[in-house]
């Protein structure tokens, strides 16, 4: 995106214009987005994750799927997280069963499947579904999903919303006990909270503002569990962090100001026109005053449009506000289990790729985190805890291994 | 009946509160996009010389139960169930925007039910070529001047009131916008273009000179699909919401009309 976006352009998302957009440099784009996202299969994190966005500036991935089924060749041990297929866009929705189960199929039962309700910005104005409905047949999709995942038999789904006459999937997925695991992106909706509890599913905090602003929604979240009388395994809760490491202080800051600066300044333009479509957020949300992070990505947005002079200040601010978290490798580390701590939280989801990072850097920051940081945070709750919403994936043994391919040789 | 009379009428199990005052034959006062947050200007002035009935549509205020209606065709059984309830069956309609749509829609299903219609700017058609503004798709200061020429007595018109609760009150507000949206979202053609040749009965279209929601020229396409005789009437100095511009002078039009 240009240097003057903000000024040209009212939003990143929805009506962004394509004049922005170039094929080529997409190419370039998505092969070192798979790239970046294999190298860290290959440098032992635990899983790596794709997500659903429409008309979007930032994230090119209107099909995360596509991506995770190449993932799925590509990557030998690693967990898929989809994060996710947001449920409402799919007619009819056990489109969504079936691409899961294909790709739990080829992955050899790696897959992690998220259902996010989906943003204002996706759902309600790029694929015009009717805010007032869209969580009654999210939910109502969601049911017809697990349905056809798990009934043995061909049976009729006469919901609200969907009505099929013979609902028989093929294929089903590998992770058949019962299937497989649930991760439900949120923005701080009590619903979603309550509902997470109820399906026992993993609950993720998606928010691109960092650990400070995380903790209240994080600690209602808790609050909310005890009150249910859930425990307080910390693999119940995901939540993301932005994360740049570097050998030196000094380095870290170097490499990340830029695509940080260019992550929050122009990737996260988002019109504020487009992020309250009335009936989106539940009344009981309303009532509960948690802001969700789309009004207040589009608010934090209109105040920095409004601060641009400050702008040689920002990544200082971003730092300050813990939107992104840099430093040494023992530095992160310690950070990180501070924030996993406080905020109970087990499934650690990090951006290490962010705004116009270069796939070097991206490469650079991942291995330094798998080799220098992972191991200082790795055994966290391990002791403590059984991560009871993990894939249970085909012993490696009975795994297929894809065919080494030399594409050069064969030209 | 001088006074502003309350009542309620169970439209699936749900209370929509049912308004009316003033003297002489009754006529029905269907809303637009915020319902009535209070009695306005506009129906005190028709009030001098009809009696007034205002049933709330579900959802908008004083009337829940929009989360009941998914499809078109639940919108105007409820209309059906809501206007007999209000003893409007048969009485002259007056609808404006939102309310116009759905006013529209149950004369165009019951034909005989309808002795006149009055529809305000109402939504309903979409061309491509002159598109409606999205009013769901606007900042919050953005919006007065779009819908109204007066935005100091929209502001007023949306003003809680002293009696309601502050907490409540943005929800109910809030509700009004989700029930429109839920009946019309994403704003395209609902299907009426394939209804209005059952509209038998006279119809005046009222739109407002300075309309910038829906386009002045959508008066003609109603107006060369409604098979009974129609009129198109502007009324300057007026915004998509006439009641709240020119409250008097849409009530003079009207009553002429009725006449």
């Amino acid at each position: 995106m240009p240097e003057d976006f903000r000024e040209k352009h009212p939003s990143v998302w929805v009506d962004v214009h394509s004049s922005l957009f170039d094929p080529k440099r997409a190419h370039a784009m998505y092969n070192d987005f798979m790239d970046e996202l294999e190298f860290a299969a290959d440098c032992g994190f635990d899983g790596i994750c794709v997500n659903e966005h429409h008309s979007n500036g930032y994230g090119l991935m209107p099909s995360p799927n596509l991506i995770a089924s190449s993932l799925a060749r590509r990557t030998q041990d690693t967990a898929l997280c989809v994060m996710g297929n947001s449920l409402a866009l799919y007619n009819p929705p056990t489109r969504v069963a079936e691409e899961f189960a294909m790709i739990d199929c080829i992955s050899g039962g790696r897959l992690i499947a998220g259902f996010p309700v989906g943003s204002p910005m996706d759902t309600c104005y790029a694929y015009s579904q009717n805010p007032s409905m869209l969580r009654e047949r999210y939910l109502e999709a969601h049911d017809l999903v697990i349905k056809a995942w798990t009934e043995k038999d061909t049976f009729a789904f006469n919901g609200r919303f969907n009505q099929q006459r013979y609902v028989n999937i093929w294929p089903r997925p590998v992770q058949d006990d019962p299937h497989p695991p649930v991760w439900i992106p949120g923005g701080g909706s009590v619903e979603t909270w309550h509902w997470c509890a109820e399906m026992d599913y993993v609950y993720c905090y998606l928010s691109y503002y960092g650990y400070k602003a995380g903790m209240a929604t994080m600690k209602g979240f808790w609050e909310e569990m005890q009150r249910l009388g859930k425990d307080a395994n910390p693999y119940r809760a995901g939540f993301l962090q932005f994360v740049g490491v570097a050998e030196t202080e000094e380095e870290a800051y170097k490499l990340y100001k830029e695509p940080a600066e260019y992550f929050y300044g122009r990737c996260l333009h988002i019109d504020p026109r487009f992020a309250t479509p009335p009936g989106y957020t539940t009344e009981a949300t309303m009532r509960a005053g948690i802001e969700g992070q789309v009004s207040r990505a589009a608010r934090e947005s209109k105040q920095a449009l409004a601060s641009v002079d400050k702008k040689a200040r920002e990544f200082d601010a971003i730092l300050e506000n813990g939107y992104v978290i840099i430093g040494t490798p023992d530095q992160v580390a310690e950070k990180l289990r501070e924030v996993a701590t406080e905020l109970n939280v087990g499934q650690l989801m990090l951006l290490l790729q962010f705004g116009n990072m270069s796939r070097d850097t991206a490469m650079y920051n991942t291995k330094l985190y798998a080799e220098q940081v992972m191991p200082q945070i790795k055994d966290l709750w391990e002791d403590k805890w059984e991560n009871k919403w993990w894939p249970k994936p085909m012993a490696a043994k009975d795994r297929a291994v894809p065919l080494a391919r030399n594409l050069q040789a064969a030209e | 009946m001088t006074e502003l009379h309350a009542a309620a009428v169970r439209v699936n199990g749900h209370d929509c509160r049912v308004w009316s005052k003033g003297q002489g034959a009754p006529v029905g006062y269907l809303a637009g996009l915020a319902g009535l947050p209070k009695w306005p200007a506009f129906a005190d002035a028709l009030a001098l010389e009809r009696t007034v009935i205002a049933p709330s549509i579900p959802g908008f205020p004083g009337a829940d139960g929009h989360k009941a209606l998914d499809t078109t065709l639940d919108w105007i059984v409820a209309m059906r169930e809501l206007l007999n309830g209000a003893d409007l069956e048969g009485p002259p309609l007056i609808g404006v925007s939102i309310g116009a749509t759905l006013a529209a829609e149950v004369a165009a299903m019951w034909p005989h039910k309808v002795e006149k219609l009055v529809l305000v700017a109402p939504f309903g058609i979409y061309d491509a070529n002159e598109p409606t503004a999205n009013p769901w798709a606007q900042q919050g200061q953005e919006f007065a001047p779009l819908f109204c020429n007066d935005t100091a007595a929209y502001g007023d018109f949306l003003r809680r009131p002293n009696d309601a609760d502050p907490v409540e009150w943005p929800i109910v507000m809030n509700r009004a916008r989700e029930a429109s949206a839920r009946m019309m979202w994403p704003l395209g053609d609902t299907g009426i273009v394939k209804r209005l040749h059952r509209i038998l009965c006279p119809t005046l279209l009222i739109w407002g000179a300075d309309d910038r929601v829906v386009p002045k020229s959508y008066a003609r396409k109603f107006a060369d699909r409604i098979a009974g005789p129609t009129e198109i009437l502007e009324i300057p100095n007026a915004g998509h919401l006439v009641d709240i511009d020119q409250p008097a002078a849409l009530a003079e039009a009207v009553l002429k009309f009725l006449k």
